[in-house]
């Protein structure tokens, strides 16, 4: 079962391809110290806002730091946000979700109407409004895009236990004695999984945008800290003196958001066959 | 919707009330003394416990009393008003724009099912659904009004302004709601009554206008309205990059200023905005689909 999926995956092209674009921004991320040709915070007053050249590919900014190699330690940060915020929200919504479905009655609508209130507001209204009690900084994104991805997971997760649990072999199980988290840790968990790693794999895609969003409005990581949409903070400026150094930066989270939305898309049609989407 | 509302104003009231520090403090400044501050806090009714306080917010937000801006020392709810028409002409706009553009790139690849036609549109559709907004408006920015100069590149004051932010802002919801378009037409396109159509002699322009578009049309809707209210939470970062002086830059301003005041309002008003709308379109849904009817089930 699992090799027929890893086979229909192989033969899925797009998403093997974004597959390895999304390796390449990791390997990206863990080298960035021998990649990049200067330090991510050097400055060089004398050579700010220059164009493309040799020494600095793809121009430098206001203070005269190197784009390309604050896009390769950018990686380290947007990845690094992405992966820790949408790892919590997954672990966070899980464990409401699984609360809710086993729980049902009060529990369980207390829990979702409050998912449903996150719901209710936009991502990035969520995002800011967490910032304001939090305050900026990397930790705070982190936290802020991490709540935003918690009642999408909450709602996959308790949907999907809510079918497991009436199946027969869930009463069979309680029937031998079986407790309750034996029940949701052996049989609930597992069946929940292929919807999960799916949902997960997009959401790194919207954790990305959320997060830039956030920093290029000054709210979530600060500069000097090389995030790709703290680098467009000064988007206006740089726009007019080096467009190089203002479009790398979007560029790079358009490859990537796009990757993780195709790796996902693929991942469903490898996974569960059933849902194959035209 | 009454209930999605509520929770949103406990949401943003308690939100609030969780930041450390004293805004009766940092309203009189650093060096009032004691006196003055514990006048003001009385005046702000901060000595009442939450929930009163929370009542008396509500009641008084019901009644468009949001309170008064600590910056700007002005009524917060004319201040938004006074900035609305921006944020609701780019947000309209861009709603616009993106159904416009979804639906026929959507149609177009549904009819082009596995040809060229529609890989293309998914490839542009995609990559739209991908790019940041605010990016896409520096770039933007860039060829068409710094190199070409075919638009103004920021302010809000000639109807020319207004093109660059409303194409920005359409940009992600366009894709969206052009892969929401190509699905709906492809399922419908491969029902009975269309094959009947066909069957029947009809043009194939009429089949995909009159039978098919037509149904796949409502599942699109409730998108659209989806949509909107997440164009009106974009103005703030496309206002942002335009310099337009509307709802969603005064939020961000708000927060950098720490105008709680001001930051309660905003959010409310343009969460309760997203709410009716979400709503509104539902409500919509069971119009034009009278198989759904709200609450009759």
């Amino acid at each position: 079962m699992k090799s027929q999926a890893l086979s229909r995956f192989r033969r899925n092209k797009v998403a093997v391809a974004s597959g390895m674009v999304i390796t390449g921004f990791v390997v990206m991320a863990i080298f960035a110290p021998w990649l990049a040709p200067f330090g991510p915070l050097e400055q060089d007053l004398t050579n700010n806002y220059a164009r493309p050249s040799l020494e600095n590919p793809l121009g430098t900014d206001e203070l005269g730091r190197d784009t390309l190699s604050r896009l390769l330690y950018g990686s380290r940060v947007s990845l690094g946000i992405a992966v820790s915020s949408v790892i919590i929200g997954v672990f966070v919504g899980a464990v409401l979700g699984l609360v809710a479905a086993y729980s049902g009655g009060v529990v369980d609508s207390v829990i979702m109407r409050v998912m449903d209130v996150m719901l209710a507001l936009p991502g990035i209204l969520l995002g800011i409004a967490i910032v304001v009690v939090l305050g900026n900084g990397v930790i705070n994104t982190v936290i802020a895009v991490a709540v935003f991805s918690v009642p999408t997971f909450a709602r996959l997760v308790r949907g999907s236990a809510l079918a497991v649990l009436q199946l027969d072999y869930i009463m069979a199980s309680r029937g031998l004695g079986a407790s309750g988290v034996r029940i949701v840790l052996a049989h609930v968990v597992p069946n929940s999984l292929t919807p999960l790693i799916v949902q997960s794999t997009l959401q790194l895609g919207v954790a990305i945008l959320i997060a830039s969003g956030l920093s290029f409005l000054g709210l979530g990581v600060q500069p000097p800290n090389p995030e790709w949409g703290a680098m467009l903070s000064k988007g206006r400026e740089l726009v007019r003196s080096t467009p190089v150094a203002a479009f790398a930066p979007g560029m790079a989270i358009t490859v990537l958001v796009l990757s993780f939305s195709l790796l996902g898309d693929g991942l469903r049609d490898a996974l569960d066959p059933k849902l194959k989407h035209r | 919707m009454f209930l999605a509302l509520l929770g949103t104003s406990v949401l943003v009231f308690f939100m609030i009330h969780m930041i450390p520090g004293d805004p009766a403090l940092l309203i009189a400044g650093i060096e009032a003394g004691p006196e003055v501050v514990e006048q003001l806090r009385r005046d702000l009714g901060l000595d009442q416990p939450l929930y009163k306080q929370y009542w008396s917010f509500l009641i008084g937000a019901l009644h468009g009393d949001f309170g008064t801006s600590i910056r700007m020392r002005v009524p917060v709810l004319e201040e938004i008003l006074e900035r609305l028409p921006y944020t609701l002409a780019i947000a309209l706009g861009g709603t616009i724009l993106a159904t416009l553009f979804g639906i026929t790139t959507g149609v177009i690849a549904a009819v082009n099912h596995n040809r060229l036609g529609d890989g293309l549109v998914m490839v542009i559709a995609l990559l739209a659904a991908s790019t940041p907004s605010y990016w896409l408006g520096l770039m933007l920015m860039l060829v068409f009004s710094l190199s070409l100069g075919w638009f103004p590149s920021i302010g809000i004051r000639t109807p020319a302004h207004y093109v660059l932010p409303i194409v920005t802002l359409a940009g992600q919801s366009g894709g969206i709601i052009s892969r929401m378009t190509r699905s709906a037409m492809l399922d419908v396109l491969g029902q009975d009554y269309v094959r009947a159509a066909r069957a029947r002699g009809q043009r194939e322009s009429v089949v995909i206008v009159r039978h098919a578009l037509k149904n796949a049309l409502i599942p699109v809707l409730s998108i659209v309205g989806l949509r909107f209210g997440n164009l009106l939470a974009g103005t703030v970062l496309v206002e942002s990059v335009f310099a337009i002086p509307g709802v969603g830059r005064l939020l961000v301003d708000a927060v950098l200023w720490r105008d709680y005041p001001m930051i309660q309002g905003t959010m409310l008003f343009v969460a309760g905005v997203f709410v009716v709308v979400n709503t509104a379109t539902d409500l919509l849904y069971g119009v034009v689909d009278p198989r759904i009817r709200v609450g009759a089930t």
